[in-house]
């Protein structure tokens, strides 16, 4: 009679077809052994040092192979004592876009198909709005902005404290770092877009296709979580520059320096010298979707 | 009654030295830490002023200007108050002049706006009016008041917005050589 450890047992025959499968999904007949490397690749926040370098060497090999120049891929970590804010003066803006295609250049976003982490939108005077994004309009296309009698209000990721798309990522692939941006691991996310739909803000973006930028407009400035190339089939969406605003000193976000009316805002929640924190003692706040306890750490304000 | 004559005598002298001593913005003028600047946006050849007004008779008379006529067509500032003596110094014309007499350069011409626009100046102080660049935690980069309004005409004007978002229904799945990948219309972010 067969041992018990012998048997085959339900759970080992499942074990073996998993395995067995895997396989299959892997690209046979390839000798490049960074696809393998990849594959194998352990969660970025397990990773140790000497391995996070060899991952660091093989994506900025992989990124000069594909685009032909020096890609540097930083892993930078979270400053103690810093929480990132953002303030946005709906008073100011006047719609013009110029916030939407910065954010492409500097953050690598796909051209074609196209991927825009921030949308403007543009609604009537006196809509409802605060709750009810479904009357705005974001295809508008004037001859000039602002025009009368609308308002405009870009929308990107909120970085929330309380973040629904992380709770919801089944394989961790997204989580909110200690400066509280949350970030995503685009070799940990397997696209199954459950954070797009939890998301209530509709800030995440899919690569439905290979994303393509031409080469000479790449950004080779870029972080792990942050702006480095992606791939088909991952989520990405704003991190608030991390490549830029995570330093001693740190640079402002692109759609910052990028704003003609001076609209944006963006530092240090914990500094009472800051200011985003003067924006939260002077000006009428509010936060999107507050009653969702979604946390934002994104402030609309009023400065008029 | 002597001792009323006396109270209002001496708040009037309270208000006039408060008056003299305290113009809106010199008084924090040192706790203003020395903002970073571009330097002013001056039309091309016209700065310094002097090479033309040195030898010229300063005439503060509202009339049709012979000369800058591009600048009274434009000019909507509160116009029926103001004229170009106000603001600019008649005995010296490269510096600008405040309500109380002091002299200073187009650098500092924030100095000049706050007069008036006291509630803006403090929120441009604070780095919440207008735009910044540079370091959140660093070195942060200023702009004057003229950069974004003209002194003359202050409105902020109309833009062109940049192309709208390419609609779902139009996104096709295609592989396209270097040279056909669309490129972005704004370029490097320094």
């Amino acid at each position: 009679m067969k041992s018990k450890k012998d048997k085959l047992t339900r759970r080992n025959f499942l074990k073996g077809a998993a395995a067995g499968t895997a396989t299959l999904a892997l690209p046979v007949g390839t000798s490049d052994a960074s696809v393998w490397e990849a594959f194998f690749q352990k969660h970025f926040r397990e990773l140790n040092k000497d391995e996070v370098a060899d991952v660091i060497k093989r994506l900025e090999e992989e990124y000069k192979e594909k685009y032909k120049k020096d890609v540097k891929v930083k892993t930078t970590d979270a400053q103690p004592g810093v929480l990132f804010s953002y303030g946005l003066d709906l008073s100011r803006c006047i719609g013009c876009r110029r916030c939407v295609y910065a954010c492409a250049r500097e953050n690598n976003q796909s051209r074609d198909p196209q991927i825009h982490w921030i949308s403007v939108l543009r609604f009537e005077q006196g809509e409802k709005f605060v709750s009810n994004l479904e009357e705005a309009d974001k295809y508008y296309y004037p001859e000039k902005v602002p025009e009368d009698g609308h308002f405009y209000m870009p929308i990107a990721c909120q970085q929330c404290e309380n973040p629904p798309c992380v709770k919801v990522c089944p394989t961790k692939a997204t989580w909110k770092e200690p400066d509280g941006i949350v970030v995503v691991d685009y070799n940990w996310c397997i696209g199954c877009r459950f954070c797009m739909a939890a998301c209530p803000y509709g800030a995440r973006r899919f690569n439905w296709a290979a994303p393509q930028i031409a080469k000479e407009e790449v950004n080779p400035d870029t972080h792990y979580l942050g702006n480095r190339p992606r791939y088909k089939g991952v989520v990405e969406k704003c991190t608030f520059c991390i490549q830029r605003t995570r330093g001693n000193p740190g640079r402002y976000p692109a759609c910052v320096e990028v704003c003609p009316v001076g609209a944006r805002k963006f530092g240090n929640l914990l500094d009472p010298e800051s200011e985003i924190r003067y924006c939260l003692e002077h000006k009428r706040v509010f936060r999107l979707k507050e009653e969702l306890n979604t946390a934002p750490k994104f402030y609309y304000f009023f400065a008029t | 009654m002597g001792v009323q004559k006396a109270i209002c005598l001496l708040i009037g002298l309270g208000l006039i030295f408060s008056l003299r001593a305290s113009p809106v913005n010199a008084a924090d003028k040192d706790k203003i830490p020395k903002y970073s600047v571009p330097p002013a946006p001056f039309s091309e050849g016209i700065f310094p002023c002097s090479d033309c007004h040195e030898d010229m008779e300063p005439d503060p008379t509202r009339r049709e200007l012979e000369e800058h006529t591009d600048i009274q067509e434009m000019f909507d500032h509160a116009s029926d108050q103001r004229w170009c003596l106000d603001c600019h110094n008649a005995n010296d014309r490269d510096k600008l002049r405040l309500v109380n007499g002091a002299l200073i350069s187009f650098e500092e011409s924030y100095y000049l706006c706050g007069q008036c626009h006291g509630t803006i100046f403090r929120d441009w102080k604070a780095g919440v009016h207008g735009k910044r660049t540079g370091e959140w935690n660093g070195k942060k980069i200023y702009r004057l008041c003229v950069h974004c309004h003209n002194p003359h005409s202050p409105k902020f004007k109309p833009l062109t917005p940049l192309p709208p978002p390419v609609r779902p229904t139009e996104i096709e799945n295609r592989k396209l050589n270097d040279d056909q990948i669309p490129r972005n219309p704004i370029g490097d972010i320094q």
